[in-house]
This record gives C-alpha cells, structure tokens and sequence, in this order.
C-alpha cells in the first residue's frame, strides 16, 4: 500500500510513543469491537447475573475464580465483560462526537472564514461564549435538568460545546490560505465560490482539524464518563466505565479496589494514547496548532 | 482602548441576555413550581394563589421582566427544597467554593511555571522528560478518577489525609468561614485542592514551557546572555517576562473550566460549597437555584473575561484591537 510507503509513515514509525499509543487504541478498540464475542458473561443481562457471585476479587486474589478474571462488582457482573460493553459505549460516544463536532465546526469556520464580515463575528463570538463556559456543567445540566439520558443525548450534550474548537482552528487556517495566489487564480478563472471552497481551499486547510479531532476524541470520552459518574449520563441499563467507578467508589473503603482500579487504567490508557497520538500529529502537522490543551 | 471596553461590556450583555433567558426558561418552566410550592394537596384556590404571586398568570414577556428585576434586586426566588431566599443558601456556600478554587489556581500556577520554566531551560533532562510524560497524564485524567486515586492513596491507604468535608473551620468577616486558620482545615483542603488544580497545573505548564522555548529562542535573549547577565536572572526577569502573557490569558479563560471541574471535585469530596449545591437541587429539581447558580456563574466569568482582554491589551502593546 502506498501509506505504509510515505514521508509520514516512516517518521510514525521513528516516534515510539506515538506507535505505542496506536498500539493501545487499536487493542482496546478491538476489544470493545468483539465484546460479545470475548466477554465471558452479558453484564446488563440480568437473569445471568448471580448474587453469590458478587465482590468477588480478581482471579488471582485469594477468592477469586474463573471466569470473573477482574473480579465482579455487587450485582455479581464481571468486571472484564462490563470493560468491554463499556469501552464500546466510549469509542461509539467518542466516535460519534467527533465525527458530529467535526463536520458542524468545520463547516462554520471554513464559512465565516471565507466570507468573513458580521456572519463571521456572529459565529466566532458565540463559539467564544460557549468556549468560556464549563463544557462539564453545560452538558450536565442539559442531562440532568430534563431527566432524560441515552447515548444520544449525551452525545448531544457534549457536541453542543465540542464543534468551537474545529471552526476556530479551520478558521484561522482558512484566512491565512484565502490570501494565497491559486485561490485568487480560481476567482480569475471565474470558478464560484462553492468551488473555490471545495476545491482548494478546504484541502488545504483541512489537516489540523486532525489533530484537534485527536485531542477532542480524548476529551470526549473524559467528558461522557464523568457526566456518567455523575449519575446524568448513559442510562444505567448499559454499561459505561464512569458509572462502574461511580459504583465502585462505595467499595473502596473496604478495601475492594478492583471495581474502580481497571475502568480506570482503562479509560485513562484510552485517552493517554489519543494524547501520544495528537501530540504527535501536532509535530508533524504544525506544532502551533491550538487544540485548547 | 475605551471603545475596546465598551464593546467588551456590550458582547457581555449580549451573552447574559441569553443566560438568563435560559435560566428564566428553567425557573419558571422545569417542573411544575405550583405543585412544588402549594404541595400536592393545594385546593384550586390556593393553587390559584401561588400562581397569581409567582406571577404565572401573566403572559410571557412580562414574566421575564419581573424575573430580570427581581434578580437585579437580588431576589432570586425561595429554594423549593429548603423554603429559604436562594441568594442566601448560595452566599452561605460560596466561601467554600472560593477558597477552594483560590488553592487549586495557586498550586496549579506555581508548580505549573516553575516546571515550565525549568523544563524549557532543560529540555533534553532526563527530569524534564519525566515531568512532560507526566503533564500528558494530567490532561489523560478526569478530574473524578484523580480525586478518586487521591483518596484511595492518601486517605484509605496512608491514612495520611481526609477525605470528606471541610474540616475545622473558623469564623472570620461576617459569615464567612476558613478552614486556612486550622490545621485541620489545611489538611482538609490539601486533597481537594490538587484534584481540581491537576489539570490547570498540565496546562499551565505546558503552556509556559511552549511559550517560555519561544522566548529563548529571540535574539534580546542572545543579547542579554552575551551581556554576561546571570543565568536565572535571563530567565526569570527576560524570558519569563515575556513568555507569561498567554500564559495569563489562559489561566483567566480556563476559568470557566474550573468552575466545571469544582462541581466535579466537591461532589467527591463532600465539600460544602456552591458546586455540590447545584449537583444536589439538580437531582432534586430544584430549579430556582439552578436558575440563580447559572446566572452567578455566567457574570463571573463574563467578568473575568473582560478584564483578561483588557490586560491583554494592555500588556501587549502589539495586539491591535478594530
């Protein structure tokens, strides 16, 4: 394949924190993929959940048995497969969130950068406004104030905020590119501006949003667990990895660690290697980009 | 500059039109306040009556206009929970809320500079590379798993340090109350702080050692070395002079961020302040709190953004404002 051939590649490949975090992404990603497949127990099927199994401890602690390899929480459900159908509720908000914020924020700066003028002032100010406020609070406050959650939503709640750092980002590039000969060219020639825009000055304005989109990506699955752990976010008839901490929290002070110990190291390698990734991408793309950290 | 700040104060007013016409649109619409305030055994007439004085049967833009001004009067309406004046049970909540935001900021900014600094006049330290691998799992973390590990280490493990509550406090002006004064309040605040302050601390730094690397790299930097002026002192007084200004205005802009990640720390802490207020009359629904919370939240940071960009402006003469 060409890629595997490529400037880009060759250095991806001298970056070791930048391959170990693929690394990473791509083993839990799997993971999450193919939980119904490798997880020894459906942990929101309730009629399979036993109380006897309950708090039992990994399979390697004095208690412990297979198949509850990470151990079980209070209802008997198995920390492993409730990891899995979690991290798949992470990387579906995750994704979606992205994907959603990208386009919307995207599209707005590519336009108020290009025409400029009070659509441009309007946009960019209300993206400032939001910008300002807590992302956490606005999101939770959307969930909790109406009493309503499902994935949807929280993916809502979160892309409400999340699309002001695409359009700033794309925005600045936007005016900087919209200077250039070629594009003056394009005019000349007598292409629209639809054209224009499609045609060159998006290609050429396109690649930091990648690593915004990086960053967001992380940030996003922070967002959904916290919003999870605050009781306002995915139901709690599905599995999400805030929501097994926020439960395993209460277990804490009696020494039971395991409930909030491997969701944790999860959630926190999931986004630690999105960070190795984006930082990354930042080099190589333009260390200047301003992803907001 | 002058036309700058009205224009500043002008856009402020704009975003605080539409903060409180959502926080109106919780008031006066989430919920059913006459059931919430008549009870649920209220006969027609004194239904009837609760609504003729919350002014429900007004039309509707009228009813925004009463609730602006009474909020312009401080009237932010009675908690429906706890029957007393909001503004109260917030005021009585925000010394808390203060003094812990004002440790977070402090911890995050002095530690976050120094490493800064150090780190971009070390850059190929082993040590250096420590603390920036450390400042990716500062923003890798959410704010509730850091004072959840906090907890466990410190307090379940070690004992060292407690987790709940504020400790002693100590009645200073009015009725505000410290925990700085006692030992016991400090140790209180310890775990909180740095909960809320991790993630402004990996920024900060982060910042400051980008910033800090472009200040070295100018050419008044050269000069000064070559005058033979002391190491730190081309750091601290050339360098970092220059290399703080965004710096700055990050830290003001974060601070709507703060605000966010306290209601986060407070709830795991137990922490008596406007935070874990708001999380409780949320689950409660109790929305004339909510309302008045949101407004409160939206001026201060209106507030602080104003006077960040005006001490933008003011400390760096080149940035031209239209």
């Amino acid at each position: 394949m060409k890629i595997f051939k490529s400037k880009i590649f060759k250095h991806f490949l001298n970056n070791p924190l930048a391959v170990a975090g693929t690394v990473v992404i791509l083993i839990i990603l799997l993971l999450a993929l193919f939980a119904p497949l490798l997880a020894p127990q459906n942990p929101y099927d309730l009629e399979k959940l036993e109380l006897a199994n309950s708090l039992k401890p990994p399979v390697w602690m004095e208690g412990g048995e297979l198949p509850f390899l990470l151990g079980t929480d209070m209802q008997g459900r198995d920390i492993f497969s409730t990891i899995l159908y979690g991290s798949r509720v992470s990387f579906i908000v995750g994704i979606t969130v992205v994907l959603i914020t990208g386009i919307v924020g995207g599209t707005i700066g590519l336009l108020a950068g290009y025409y400029g003028g009070i659509l441009d002032s309007i946009l960019m100010r209300m993206g400032d406004s939001l910008l300002s406020f807590s992302q956490t609070l606005i999101a939770m406050l959307l969930l909790g104030l109406f009493k309503q959650s499902s994935v949807l939503l929280v993916i809502l709640a979160i892309s409400i905020t999340g699309w002001v750092q695409y359009a700033r980002t794309i925005r600045s590039e936007v005016l900087s590119v919209k200077e250039e000969e070629y594009i003056q060219a394009s005019r000349a020639v007598g292409n629209n501006d639809f054209r224009i825009i499609v045609k060159h000055v998006l290609p050429n304005a396109v690649s930091p949003l990648l690593v915004v989109a990086a960053v967001h990506f992380g940030i996003a699955i922070m967002l959904e667990a916290t919003l999870s752990f605050l009781g306002v976010g995915i139901p709690i008839t599905k599995p999400s990895l805030g929501m097994l901490i926020a439960e395993g929290r209460n277990f804490l002070y009696a020494g039971m660690w395991w409930m909030v110990f491997f969701p944790g190291l999860i959630l926190m390698a999931t986004v630690f290697s999105l960070n190795l990734i984006s930082d990354w991408l930042r080099d190589e793309i333009d260390p200047k980009i301003d992803t907001g950290l | 500059m002058i036309t700058f700040v009205i224009r500043r104060f002008l856009q402020g007013l704009v975003v605080l039109f539409v903060v409180s016409f959502i926080a109106f649109f919780i008031f006066q619409y989430l919920g059913d306040p006459v059931l919430t305030l008549a009870g649920r055994y209220a006969s027609q007439e004194q239904q009837a009556m609760v609504r003729k004085t919350l002014g429900l049967d007004h039309p509707f833009f009228i009813q925004y206009l009463k609730f602006v001004g009474n909020a312009l009067r401080g009237n932010f309406g009675m908690s429906y929970v706890s029957r007393v004046p909001v503004l109260e049970l917030i005021i009585e909540r925000l010394p808390a809320s203060i003094e812990l935001a004002l440790m977070a900021e402090l911890l995050a900014v002095v530690v976050g500079i120094t490493l800064g600094v150090y780190v971009a006049a070390n850059p190929r330290n082993f040590l250096s590379k420590f603390f920036m691998t450390g400042s990716l799992f500062g923003v890798s973390l959410p704010t509730f798993l850091v004072g959840i590990i906090l907890i466990f280490i410190f307090s379940i493990n070690f004992k060292l340090l407690p987790s709940s509550g504020r400790g002693e406090v100590v009645q200073i002006i009015g009725s505000w109350r410290t925990s700085f004064l006692t030992l016991d309040g400090l140790k209180h605040i310890i775990l909180p702080a740095f909960t809320l302050g991790m993630f402004q601390m990996a920024l900060i730094f982060r910042m400051t050692r980008n910033t800090m690397l472009e200040a070295l790299g100018a050419e008044y930097i050269r000069t000064a070395k070559a005058k033979g002026l002391r190491r730190v002192k081309v750091l601290v007084k050339h360098a970092l002079r220059n290399a703080l200004i965004p710096v700055i205005t990050m830290i003001g802009l974060q601070f709507g961020q703060l605000i966010g990640f306290a209601i986060v720390t407070e709830s795991i802490f137990q922490w008596p302040g406007a935070g874990n207020l708001l999380l409780t009359s949320m689950y409660e629904s109790d929305f004339p709190v909510v309302a008045s919370y949101i407004i409160m939240v939206a001026i201060v940071v209106l507030l602080i953004n104003i006077v960040v960009d005006i001490s933008y402006a003011l400390l760096n003469p080149r940035i031209r404002y239209k």
